[in-house]
């Protein structure tokens, strides 16, 4: 009943502040979009190094906007690829075509294969049937750099607007007294951190139902898995940004102090999401990384958005992030004693 | 017996004294003044007897229960130094938030809400925003809000404080009824001394001790002076000397 009130006057107050919800709810699709078109924007012509290839197909590719530079048979291929800037590299021996992509940009490098395809089987009316064959210099077949990403940010935004919104939602209680003048009254300390977390919890999860909708139906963003698993996921990292902001919000004493664990607290996160692969760190970074929530969430998503698994694949990050969320719960419930002792 | 009882209480933050060996009492259905400047310690003193926090040494007993007690604090209404709204509510939205903090059931809320809102003469904004409110308004909001669970003891922080002649007036007319027809029993913590003359009790405070208490006119009558203020200046001093 007192939780019921709290949540109501919760959204009460978020739906008449128009602009908290918009960020909230159009920020992260405005971010997204704007990282959509900066990762696949690719209007650069590509450059295309050939050899053993006749001249009738390097015509083809030169009308389909290919910049195409003819090599000696027997090229060092990678040598050539480095020295001469290119983005990609064809050698036609008999019926094998062997394609080696440069793939620093991962976008780029799906768009020339797909161009190099098109004109071959344009050109040979599918009487070839021989594959090419694609080699990578960096990275591999399955890199592409928005499809990795996009898992990352549907989870770090759900993360950073919640923690920012809960956080500052409770310190403005704490800061015009009515926090004091709430524990005035019979109410549990409990019942006051559960009611926050299940009011903002509401808003959380409609702004990951919007997110996940844009991201996938707009923004052609990959969802191999299940559209729901991605919102459980989701919702528990909304549960632990949730209660990690309104817990930090205690030891803030101004909004500007709120502000100020964004570079202590959220950005070091950003590192440790898989941006930066994290098998590669030193030891006590790897460490570190296992000290992040964020890095579970993430871990999660993209198994879940980018490789297809279900939610019993990655049962572990899931405990994780429940343990963090209860640990934190716990700590806030502890914390609201500086208010009142019982 | 006294319905709420300050036993001895010292209460000090790390090395910094706020008060030491306070004792007070109320009887029900009295209105007993704090007195003592700013600083003096009557906040941290109000928080103790809430329950909000507890003394380094001593006891305070509120219906003849110790507190910290979540159950006591159904029978006290606060009003807190500053107005702790919700600007962004409406008064009504306001006062059915905390009466839901009561467990009040839906009529009970509704008759409760229409009866504090007419005591503050607030009938007429009840469905306006907060952050439309005048000061006074807010006061009265801050005190519709106090008596909201229809407590037998309001605490209120200085309740007048920033107010105009004519509101503070009607704060205390309505703290006087309250008292002759409801009998409720109430602390009020003020720095204004024409206040301190409608107390039925005092206790003046200095530095974190009580430096006298009695009737104003008893006290008038003991410091042999016309006005309350003496009385204080006058018990400041004899306390210094001992």
């Amino acid at each position: 009943m007192r939780i019921r009130a709290l949540i109501k006057r919760i959204a009460l107050q978020l739906f008449r502040d128009k602009r908290t919800l918009a960020l909230l709810f159009v920020a992260p699709l405005l971010i997204l979009t704007l990282m959509h078109f900066l990762f696949t924007s690719n209007e650069v012509d590509s450059m295309l190094g050939v050899e053993g290839v006749s001249n009738e197909m390097l015509e083809q590719w030169k009308s389909n906007g290919l910049d195409v530079v003819t090599f000696p048979i027997n090229s060092d291929v990678k040598k050539s690829i480095l020295e001469h800037d290119l983005d990609g590299y064809l050698v036609v021996k008999g019926p094998t075509m062997t394609l080696t992509l440069e793939n620093t940009d991962p976008s780029r490098s799906k768009g020339l294969r797909a161009k190099v395809q098109q004109a071959l089987v344009g050109n040979l009316n599918g009487e070839n049937s021989s594959e090419i064959k694609t080699n990578f210099v960096y990275g591999s077949e399955e890199t592409t750099f928005f499809d990795v990403l996009s898992p990352i940010l549907v989870g770090f935004f759900v993360f950073f607007f919640v923690f920012l919104i809960s956080g500052i939602g409770l310190l403005r209680e704490r800061m015009t007294g009515t926090l004091d003048r709430l524990l005035s009254t019979p109410i549990q300390r409990w019942e006051i951190v559960l009611g926050y977390l299940i009011g903002y919890g509401l808003f959380a999860i409609i702004q990951t139902i919007i997110v996940v909708t844009y991201s996938v139906n707009v923004l052609d963003m990959i969802l191999v898995g299940s559209f729901w698993h991605v919102l459980v996921v989701n919702v528990l990292i909304a549960l632990v940004a949730l209660s990690l902001g309104i817990l930090l919000s205690s030891f803030a004493s101004s909004e500007f102090q709120m502000i100020q664990f964004i570079p202590l607290v959220i950005v070091p996160q950003v590192f440790f999401t898989g941006i930066i692969p994290v098998d590669g760190m030193p030891e006590w970074l790897q460490a570190l990384s296992r000290l992040m929530p964020i890095s579970y969430g993430s871990d999660a998503l993209k198994s879940i958005m980018y490789k297809g698994y279900g939610l019993s694949d990655v049962i572990s990050s899931l405990m994780v992030l429940i343990g963090f969320a209860i640990l934190f719960i716990l700590l806030n419930i502890v914390a609201l004693k500086k208010h009142r002792k019982n | 017996m006294p319905i709420l009882h300050v036993d001895n209480v010292s209460k000090s933050y790390g090395k910094h004294q706020i008060l030491t060996n306070v004792n007070l009492t109320a009887e029900t259905g009295q209105i007993l003044g704090l007195i003592g400047p700013s600083g003096s310690g009557k906040t941290t003193l109000i928080k103790l007897i809430m329950g909000m926090d507890v003394p380094t040494t001593g006891v305070v007993e509120v219906l003849s229960k110790k507190v910290p007690n979540l159950d006591i604090l159904r029978q006290i209404g606060y009003m807190a130094q500053s107005d702790a709204l919700y600007q962004d509510l409406t008064g009504l939205e306001n006062l059915s938030f905390f009466a839901s903090m009561f467990l009040m059931n839906k009529s009970e809320r509704k008759d409760r809400i229409a009866y504090v809102t007419r005591i503050v003469q607030l009938e007429n904004a009840i469905q306006m925003k907060v952050s439309t409110y005048s000061g006074g308004m807010k006061r009265r909001l801050s005190l519709a809000i106090a008596l909201i669970q229809n407590p037998e003891i309001l605490i209120l922080d200085e309740p007048t404080v920033g107010i105009d002649p004519e509101l503070r007036k009607s704060i205390w007319q309505e703290l006087s009824r309250l008292k002759t027809e409801e009998h409720k029993t109430i602390v009020v913590t003020t720095h204004v001394m024409d206040e301190a003359d409608k107390c039925d009790m005092l206790t003046m405070i200095r530095e974190g001790k009580v430096i006298t208490t009695g009737t104003p006119h008893a006290l008038k009558v003991e410091y042999e002076v016309s006005n309350l203020e003496e009385v204080f200046l006058k018990a400041e001093g004899v306390h210094r000397a001992h």
